[in-house]
């Protein structure tokens, strides 16, 4: 498949910019640009209700001024976010803006010139005025390439995306042999960001030199493991860049049709990736001889039904093709027999995000970037006990102390760290210890985790082990599909045994078993998804034997957790005798006062453990304490 | 018809080009544990893990139903780690089987104990704890009862069904733990689009499937 008529495809697109490079100056031109934040972490948060005012407000104030939704910067713990790019000013970026600031703001800043600072996160650009986001301690290690443009652009319109250089190096490609490019990808050392790693380019010359036609690209969007967002984010984002990432790869592999595969519990991404095909589709960047090319390219969307599975390439096209999603055995790879037995391409959403700034920017401006064996950078979703939850990027080698502590400031409340699972239910917890690790593939492989697609949930002193790695393990059981031996019969288990021991039953001797038993799943299961599943069992034994110890010998939960191993009392000396907050608040009327001393006593046959009490008993006076095991409860 | 020289477990045998570790094992009388597995499939199943073997070269146990067989190749059916794998498949589905030998019309022909001999595991296992689903047996056809508690899942008379007969009243429904051989929609069979061929009776390796 050769380019032909090569100047026409570089002047038809010089002519889409032109106009999408007007359409942008004409933004900057106005009175002042208003970008809401408004992925599914903004919505979550009020951001629609925030857009809505800023356009009643203007309405009323009769301005004229463009308002649009933004994806995720990022700092989703400050969402809403709100960024206002008025001239004369920084862009200054908002937090948590509700409805009532955002009418402070249309009147006193847009129509005024009081910037109001008391709402402010950060400024987009260095100035005197604000301080800059590029100031902030988490800005020395983030690098953002994939990311760059999230929170920055209208996802929906086609034009902020082009104007930014957007599908540039798609036609860049256009003019370059497919084996040049494929060459490019494999020198820039890109692995996939799915989970395994496994490198980009080899794949693409894999796929390119099977026989078969057609040939199909696949983009892999079935983000599911918990504590996961990054697709998510990428997607609602920055749409365009995903789809930029599939053509180079089509025209590399020699494909004509491409599918990206969303899970339909996104309902956000999969609106504006379908947007974002159509209004590709209307420029002639995806269709019938792309730009007067004669290289033809489609992509149709395809909603997954939310199975967990479905994540794992074959069961993966095998839902594609209208069958149960269940994975088959490989080999064959599917980039040799895919899709309908044809050669088949499957990516990652952000693996394919890379690709346009690969061939823009050159393999060797990527391989600067990171670690000798896993260059670039890598995007994590910061959940669980993190201060600035939210994704960030970071160059590959970054350790997990920088972006936990530097990035995501650290744990709340300032309470010790404990671990971080790392890489969902298919990665690992890792320890302390750990922490000075260099993120990498190859490092957390051979720390018993694995790079996953980039979740990352950091749990402090009051999260038990043994109960994460049950509630990992109940995950992977329920999203086993239960084709094969190992992970239909030999998780259910592993979960059973779990369950005793947060229970405080079970037997030492079942530690060994269970050790033994997560090691044949993993080797012997049929997926992926089998064989990683005993994973954050396997860590956690590793790294916290202790407090399983702890639950079977002394029926003690050491992080206070596991609910049949706790009871909750009232310390007398310190109760208020005047005050009855946990007496209201107690849902099974199980608190009573002392018949003579009138402090208040927990029945501890009635009580259910719901904790309501202990968040109802007032700071000053913090009489109520969990206990474990519950025979510590005075008589 | 080409075919090539390989060694399994000693014994040096002849197997037509492409053809799997497995079937050109049992051809030659060499026993390797299988339930899923069919010769007149195109791609293995590979599903039920029992078919262990460890091929020279190669660091980790492979399936044999899967490997395809290349001149020259040493094949060991009986290395340890191939053993503890295939042990450990065998046990699970014991423990998640009803195992009632004594009142089981297919006592002595099962494959299950056939293999549980074969690999030395009890069938009464004692290193995990039985976990059964307590589904209803299905006696609603008239030439056959089906027991899902006695079912190991290995998509035998499904396939049976599909691919020889091109009926298609069997399938495999829900998911994980849950996942069972049933009918569209959960029907019982007798309701179902079965033809009452038995032939799925005769596929069923355990006494899931049993004449009355």
């Amino acid at each position: 498949m050769k380019a032909t008529g090569l100047p026409s495809v570089a002047s038809t697109f010089q002519k889409i910019k032109g106009q999408a490079g007007a359409r942008w100056q004409e933004l900057q031109d106005s009175r002042a640009v208003i970008m809401v934040g408004a992925a599914t972490c903004g919505r979550a948060a009020g951001a629609l209700k925030v857009l809505r005012a800023f356009k009643d407000e203007l309405k009323k104030q009769n301005l004229d001024c463009p308002v649009f939704e933004v994806g995720c910067m990022g700092h989703c713990y400050a969402e809403p976010i709100v960024i206002i790019a008025k001239p004369g000013y920084p862009s200054i970026v908002y937090q948590q803006v509700n409805p009532v600031i955002a009418q402070r703001l249309v009147r006193e800043f847009i129509l005024g010139d009081d910037s109001c600072l008391e709402f402010v996160l950060g400024a987009l650009e260095e100035n005197e005025l604000v301080p800059g986001l590029a100031d902030f301690p988490r800005a020395r290690f983030e690098q953002k390439v994939i990311l760059k443009n999230c929170g920055h652009i209208d996802p929906e319109d086609i034009d902020h995306y082009i104007a930014g250089g957007g599908y540039s190096a798609f036609v860049k490609a256009l003019q370059l042999k497919p084996e040049q490019i494929i060459n490019e990808v494999k020198k820039s050392g890109l692995r996939g960001r799915g989970g395994a790693g496994f490198a980009t380019g080899e794949k693409w010359a894999t796929c390119r030199n099977a026989p078969g036609k057609p040939r199909y690209v696949i983009c892999n969007g079935d983000e599911g493991d918990p504590g996961a967002f990054m697709d998510r984010a990428i997607l609602e984002s920055d749409p365009h860049s995903v789809i930029e990432g599939m053509l180079i790869a089509g025209y590399a592999v020699g494909a004509g049709h491409g599918y990206i595969y969303v899970r339909a519990e996104y309902p956000l991404a999969v609106h504006r990736t379908r947007l974002a095909l159509s209004q590709a589709r209307k420029l002639n960047l995806l269709g019938k001889n792309i730009l007067g090319s004669d290289f033809s390219f489609d992509i149709k969307l395809f909603q997954g039904s939310g199975a967990f599975v479905c994540g794992e390439e074959t069961a993966l096209i095998a839902s594609l093709e209208g069958k149960a999603g269940t994975p088959g055995h490989r080999p064959p790879y599917p980039a040799v027999s895919g899709l309908e037995g044809k050669p088949t391409l499957i990516n990652n959403v952000k693996t394919l995000a890379f690709i346009r700034h690969i061939i823009d920017k050159g393999a060797r401006w990527f391989t600067g970037i990171g670690t000798k064996n896993s260059p670039g950078t890598a995007v994590f979703a910061l959940a669980g006990k993190v201060v600035n939850t939210g994704l960030t990027e970071v160059p590959m080698g970054t350790t997990l102390r920088q972006v936990i502590f530097d990035v995501g400031s650290g744990i709340p409340g300032g309470k010790p760290f404990k671990a971080v699972q790392i890489g969902g239910p298919s990665g690992g917890c890792l320890p302390e210890s750990a922490l000075d690790l260099p993120i990498d593939f190859d490092s957390l492989t051979q720390a018993g985790a694995m790079m996953g697609s980039g979740g990352m949930i950091v749990l402090d002193e009051d999260d038990c082990m043994v109960e994460i790695a049950r509630y990992f393990l109940e995950f992977t059981q329920r999203e086993s599909c239960g084709k094969c031996t190992f992970c239909r019969l030999g998780t259910k288990q592993m979960l059973e045994m779990l369950a005793e021991f947060t229970r405080g039953k079970g037997k030492i001797k079942d530690l060994d078993t269970l050790t033994e038993l997560a090691e044949d799943v993993r080797a012997g299961s049929l997926c992926g998804l089998g064989r990683t599943a005993p994973n954050p069992v396997l860590t956690n034994l590793r790294y916290f034997r202790d407090e399983y110890e702890a639950h079977i010998r002394e029926g003690r939960c050491p992080a206070l957790m596991c609910q049949e191993l706790i009871a909750f009392y009232i310390i007398p000396d310190k109760c208020e005798l005047t005050c009855d907050a946990c007496v209201g608040n107690c849902t099974v009327e199980a608190i009573y006062s002392h018949p003579k001393k009138r402090y208040k006593i927990i029945d501890q046959e009635k009580c259910v453990k719901c904790g309501t009490c202990l968040t109802a008993c007032p700071p000053q006076y913090n009489a109520i304490v969990k206990l474990s095991p519950p025979t510590e409860v005075p008589k | 018809m080409k075919t090539v020289s390989l060694t399994i477990d000693g014994k040096e045998i002849k197997a037509p080009v492409g053809e799997k570790v497995l079937w050109a094992a049992l051809d030659n009388d060499i026993y390797i544990p299988h339930l899923c597995a069919r010769h007149d499939n195109s791609a293995p199943d590979a599903s039920c893990r029992l078919c262990w073997v460890e091929i020279e070269g190669k660091s980790r146990p492979v399936t044999a139903c899967t490997e395809t067989v290349e001149a020259g190749m040493v094949v060991n059916t009986k290395g340890q780690a191939a053993l503890r794998l295939a042990r450990t498949a065998i046990e699970l589905l014991l423990a998640s089987n009803e195992v009632d030998c004594a009142s089981c019309a297919k006592s002595g022909a099962c494959e299950l104990q056939k293999i549980a001999a074969h690999l030395k595991v009890k069938l009464k296992t004692r290193r995990f704890k039985k976990i059964l689903r307590h589904l209803p047996v299905d006696s609603s056809s008239p030439l056959f009862t089906y027991d899902p508690n006695k079912c190991v899942l290995c998509g035998q008379c499904i396939q049976v069904c599909r691919q020889r007969l091109g009926i298609g009243a069997l399938g495999f429904a829900h998911r994980g733990f849950n996942r069972r051989m049933t009918t569209f929609g959960d029907q019982p069979i007798g309701q179902s689009e079965c033809q009452n061929c038995g032939d799925c009776v005769a596929a069923c390796p355990t006494g899931a499937l049993c004449f009355k």
